[in-house]
């Protein structure tokens, strides 16, 4: 693994940390609250923060998965090369495009 | 009695069985040489110092990489049993005798060597003991290249290309070897990427088992840091 993956990684892990968290909190605070799904959207609906907090979790999720991807498929599989990074380049854009379509279709309910 | 099973043969082979009496404060190195003397002629092994400081004698004892001449048998064997094998993740010679040039072509290969530099230095260097630089070298730089670490750790396994501990922690006190003329640049380089220390999963089974208490964990944990920041610096 180069540098800018590995950082990429590791910056990316920081804010999986913090936006897990944050999604973990919420659910339990939601849960808690007996709040139904027409008062979890009404609360995110056009609700800006809701929609970067995501934003950013999906993204991180986008450029971390592929990297720890990449690596146990070449340590446990031996496969990797050119085919593989674009397979994985692919599988993160999946990610990011399923991932923000998903918080978008909140934030705009 | 002692009852050892000992790898008999190459890469191919299989476990022989020897009982050997028990002796006080009896090491596992002891243990194969009487073996060897009364058991088995033809038994391969390897040793030179007998106290620590050659780091030749390391093998597999009960599946755990260890120095042999500084293990006791009451430690490693409290059952009187005794499971020797030659390292992991080295190529097989005879018996319980490796090839260590693979494991030292990785020292090489990551700038494991001091660099004086075209001119040779013409005082003695003054280098403080409290500077972080001397704390972090001294921290790695007892190491007697045994390769218990790198035996150690799975990650070798997994990626034959991966530096290993060992190589990692040369690479890290020479870092911080401010007498070292070496192209910081260069040797960040010569670690990173494909099999180096990013490789590192953080498992510290090479710190759990260096028999010299040196954690080559926190030396890799360094170059990454270190490395990283070149990376952002955009300094490689």
């Amino acid at each position: 693994m180069n540098a800018t993956l590995f950082a990429a990684s590791r910056v990316s892990a920081l804010i999986l940390a913090v936006a897990v968290a944050v999604h973990l909190v919420v659910i339990i605070h939601a849960v808690q609250q007996g709040l139904t799904i027409g008062a979890i959207l009404s609360r995110t609906h056009g609700n800006w923060a809701f929609l970067v907090l995501y934003g950013c979790f999906v993204l991180a999720a986008a450029v971390h998965a592929p990297i720890g991807l990449r690596t146990v498929l070449a340590e446990w599989f031996s496969w990797s090369g050119p085919l593989a990074d674009w397979l994985l380049l692919a599988f993160g854009v999946l990610l990011a495009v399923l991932g923000l379509r998903a918080a978008l279709a909140v934030f705009l309910a | 009695m002692l009852e050892l099973e000992i790898w008999r043969g190459g890469a191919i082979g299989r476990f022989q069985t020897y009982r050997i009496p028990t002796r006080e404060a009896q090491t596992v190195l002891d243990a194969v040489s009487e073996v060897q003397r009364t058991e088995a002629p033809t038994l391969a092994y390897r040793f030179a110092c007998r106290v620590g400081m050659c780091g030749s004698c390391a093998m597999m004892v009960n599946d755990r990489p260890r120095w042999t001449c500084r293990t006791r048998v009451a430690v490693a064997a409290p059952d009187g049993r005794l499971r020797l094998a030659p390292l992991r993740h080295f190529p097989v010679v005879k018996d319980l005798v490796v090839d260590m040039a693979p494991f030292f072509a990785k020292w090489q290969r990551a700038h494991g060597r001091f660099e004086p530099g075209p001119a040779p230095a013409t005082e003695f260097a003054t280098v403080p003991p409290s500077t972080p630089e001397r704390r972090a070298a001294d921290a790695g730089i007892e190491c007697i290249n045994c390769g218990v670490c790198y035996a150690a750790c799975d990650v070798v396994g997994w990626n034959p290309d991966y530096l290993g501990p060992a190589a990692l922690n040369r690479a890290w006190t020479l870092v911080n070897d401010v007498r070292d003329r070496a192209r910081a640049a260069a040797r960040l380089a010569a670690v990173t990427g494909p099999g180096g220390c990013q490789s590192c999963h953080t498992h510290m089974a090479c710190t759990e088992t260096c028999p010299k208490a040196i954690a080559p964990t926190y030396a890799i944990a360094g170059l990454k840091r270190q490395a990283m920041r070149a990376a952002l610096a955009g300094t490689r």
